[in-house]
């Protein structure tokens, strides 16, 4: 039963990162063209579009 | 280049309006440090290709810093620089670059912020929600397979601090709504969700504290888990079709020219004209304000406005009301009214006046609320009553009191709604047809009587040649030549319509508010309407005549006329058929004249149509027919037409609709086809009759449970899996609605059960 002292925290922990991840995502504004994102991935060379 | 790239001239022929480098200044924000920023909406892309082709074209301008294209809501941002090496750079030029690669482009005002920010709100709280409830549920699948004494105590803590600030963070959609409703005296869905909520969170930790063996924390937050997706989708949903519809170009102008006494000319904002200014308005333009023509002479398309199809010839002195189109002459108009008190602000108070129908309506899940709550509230009472005073053991009667709650809590109702109206209004989106919001879509299940306007709904309000009566080619071949000139709608159609190579013409002049004029050998022409081309013999069809009419004279001789009619939208003659089919009474409401209006009816087999209405007598036709009990469907897209879409039951619009009118209708299509108008009616109606069906699902799931919960049986595993399951027999039965598609689209039968018999046996 003393693995339990390790086991719950880790799984606590490992749901904690994936919770961060999605509201990390979601700040950056990953969802706010999933259409877009979708063609993007199939273009040949994503020119930078930021110039000097 | 790609499928959908279109050709580049036909996209610039067709965006009759271009910007002035100071109306996109006045679009675009600043970012600072010399930097702004313009949101343009493109309504055309839609693939990848696009993507790239905007983009590249885009990065090609010196002064452009960054561009990036959102394919959902089909809008480019883009970055600009003010000054690039000391001189001030022509912001226009980046709608000209997309408008060059084949794409139109409009200004739009963004609003979508705020609600963005909603979006994200929601996004976030399942998120939370969703990790709690995962970790939850694997606690409590430990404690259900045999975790006992202490470890099982351990558990249900960790559960509890889980929860606790996921409720609070999660559910505050729910109690805050939930809150509103009592307050005002109402119920609606989200009360037996809040009160399900947090009594099981408040006897789970109870438990907890007295070593209980049930807790009912993974319940709690599944259940709220459940409910914020179906939330999360309604809202989604809602927002894609507004980020649609205010994507569409603006139709009335944000600024004018205005002329100073001193001749000078400078672009004002549509707000800060005043009385008395003088507004200089280019053929092609629409009217800005309400005022008098103080110079010139031209001829207005007045179509949006009071649903007139044929072009009125203006002249100094005359008032012209702002949306108007300014088809062939330049005016300078004098302000009368400030672009608030204009005509618009007038049919804003009508509709205002209007809206009941839809302020009136109470959603269905509310409705289902309102019976639901009591009846659940009161079962949990009395079990709690019945189990405290028979058996005496008032900790179990709370036990069961909560039990009953959790197993009859509305997850499977919450869901029934929401997500058939997602599916619905995805299955529209495909078609081209945008939906408002959930209850349009519950609202036009129920209609019976279908309205339309005329001008630029039932017709796409461009004139078409039906018939050419002449003595020769020759003289279609001068006609066709003149009409080359003119940008006037009947020429067009004229110059469009003759099979016959039109005669080149060096000079033809054009007199606005008349028609063309020209020299072609030792010949004096004249084409346009019968007073300005015969000006003496002037022996002209009757002005009350379905088809507008033009003649060419050769000095002062008849060599031949043409007669127009307004194009009816393609569809609409299967449409009417469908509607009639489908025993829905069909009316044609239109501010043109009773002639025109009858013909169309004709044409179309309406039997009722009524012409020459003010846009209140609009409103007073829609009032009478929802008196007399009728739910009225109303399909318009003119100013004239907004009061009535207010009054109306439901109402739709064509993308091509004026500003308000979309604004008033419920559902906007951007089909040219009328089709859309049934086919939105047939999926609101199948929507419906799947409703229903979750609703006797989710009834008789409760009649099941109910007793076990009663009868104390209900362990928190119990319930676990009896909540899952409903929830999912309730979002499949949901999904079936795109299975519909494939089926015959013939079927619009009158009687809903009808139609739910013919779903149960298929």
């Amino acid at each position: 039963m003393n693995m339990l002292i390790y086991l719950i925290p880790i799984a606590l922990f490992m749901g904690g990162i994936g919770l961060a991840a999605f509201l990390w995502s979601l700040k950056s504004g990953q969802y706010d063209d999933l259409q877009g994102a979708a063609w993007r991935v199939l273009a040949d060379d994503e020119a930078d579009s930021w110039k000097p | 280049m790609t499928c959908c790239t279109m050709d580049a001239d036909g996209v610039l022929a067709m965006s009759a309006t271009s910007f002035s480098s100071e109306e996109v200044t006045l679009a675009s924000h600043p970012l600072g440090s010399g930097l702004f920023q313009l949101d343009l909406s493109v309504p055309d892309a839609h693939c990848g290709a696009c993507i790239a082709t905007i983009e590249r074209a885009l990065a090609k301008l010196p002064f452009v810093r960054k561009a990036r294209v959102n394919l959902t809501t089909r809008r480019v941002s883009c970055v600009y620089a003010k000054e690039v090496e000391g001189r001030p750079t022509d912001p226009a030029e980046i709608i000209n670059a997309v408008n060059s690669v084949g794409y139109r482009a409009h200004l739009f005002a963004p609003v979508a912020a705020e609600n963005d920010k909603t979006r994200n709100q929601l996004l976030l709280a399942v998120g939370v929600a969703g990790f709690a409830a995962a970790n939850i549920m694997l606690l409590s699948v430990s404690v259900w397979s045999g975790a006992d004494a202490a470890t099982r105590d351990m558990f249900h803590w960790i559960s509890a601090m889980i929860a606790a600030p996921a409720l609070v963070y999660a559910g505050r959609f729910f109690f805050q709504s939930a809150w509103n409703a009592l307050r005002h005296g109402r119920t609606n869905m989200d009360v037996p969700i809040s009160l399900a909520v947090t009594l099981s969170y408040a006897v789970s930790l109870w438990e907890t504290m007295h070593h209980g063996e049930h807790a009912w924390f993974d319940a709690t937050v599944s259940l709220l888990f459940f409910l914020l997706i179906g939330r999360t989708l309604d809202h989604i949903m809602r927002e894609k079709a507004r980020a649609a519809i205010n994507g569409l170009a603006r139709i009335s102008p944000r600024g004018a020219l205005v002329v100073s006494p001193d001749g000078s000319r400078r672009y004002v904002a549509i707000e800060d004209i005043s009385v008395g200014d003088e507004v200089a308005v280019a053929a092609g333009d629409r009217i800005p304000v309400d005022g008098l023509v103080s110079k010139g002479e031209s001829d207005l398309d007045l179509s949006i406005v009071t649903g007139e199809s044929n072009p009125v010839a203006v002249s100094e002195g005359a008032a012209v009301s702002s949306g108007a189109m300014n088809l062939t002459g330049s005016l300078v108009v004098r302000a009368t009214k400030l672009a608030r008190d204009s005509l618009l602000a007038e049919i804003i108070n009508l509709m205002e006046a209007a809206e009941g129908g839809r302020a009136r309506y109470r959603r269905i899940a509310d409705r289902a609320a309102a019976l639901y709550s009591p009846v659940v509230h009161l079962l949990a009472l009395v079990s709690f009553l019945a189990w405290g005073f028979l058996g005496g053991d008032w900790k179990q009667a709370m036990l069961v009191a909560v039990a009953v709650l959790i197993i009859t809590c509305p997850c499977a109702l919450g869901l029934a709604v929401p997500v058939v109206q997602v599916v619905a209004a995805g299955e529209l989106f495909r078609k081209g047809i945008m939906v408002k919001d959930g209850s349009a879509l519950e609202r036009l299940a129920e209609i019976d009587t279908v309205a339309f306007d005329k001008t630029g709904t039932l017709t796409l309000g461009t004139p078409r040649l039906v018939k050419t009566v002449a003595d020769g080619e020759a003289d279609v071949a001068l006609a066709a030549g003149m009409a080359l000139h003119s940008r006037h709608p009947l020429s067009q159609a004229l110059a469009r319509g003759t099979p016959i190579a039109p005669m080149p013409f060096d000079r033809v002049s054009e007199i606005p508010g008349g028609g063309l004029e020209a020299r072609h050998g030792d010949g004096h022409y004249r084409l346009g309407s019968a007073a300005f081309a015969c000006a003496q013999t002037s022996n002209s069809a009757s002005p009350d005549s379905p088809l507008s009419e033009v003649v060419l004279t050769s000095d002062g001789v008849v060599k031949a006329r043409f007669f127009f009619e307004d194009v009816v939208r393609p569809g609409a003659e299967e449409t009417i058929a469908r509607l009639d089919a489908g025993r829905f009474e069909t009316f044609i409401f239109s501010g043109d004249r009773q002639s025109v209006v009858d013909a169309t009816a004709a044409k179309l087999g309406v039997r009722r149509a009524v012409g020459a209405l003010s846009p209140k007598q609009k409103v007073d036709e829609c009032e009478t027919l929802n008196e007399s009990g009728r739910r009225v469907f109303m399909v318009g897209d003119g100013i004239n037409d907004a009061p009535a879409l207010a009054a109306a039951h439901v109402s739709m619009a064509p993308a091509s609709a004026s500003d308000i009118g979309r604004q008033a209708a419920d559902l906007v299509f951007f089909t040219e086809r009328l089709d859309a108008v049934a086919e939105a009616i047939q999926i609101a109606r199948q929507s419906a009759a799947l409703i229903r069906q979750n609703f006797a699902l989710a009834i008789g799931y409760n009649v099941l449970a109910v007793p076990i919960a009663l009868a104390g049986l209900a362990t928190p595993l119990i319930a676990a899996v009896a909540m899952s399951t409903s929830s999912i027999i309730v979002v499949t039965n949901a999904l079936r609605l795109t299975a519909f598609g494939t089926r015959p689209l013939s079927r619009l039968s009158r009687e809903p059960a009808a139609l739910a018999k013919e779903i149960k046996t298929a």
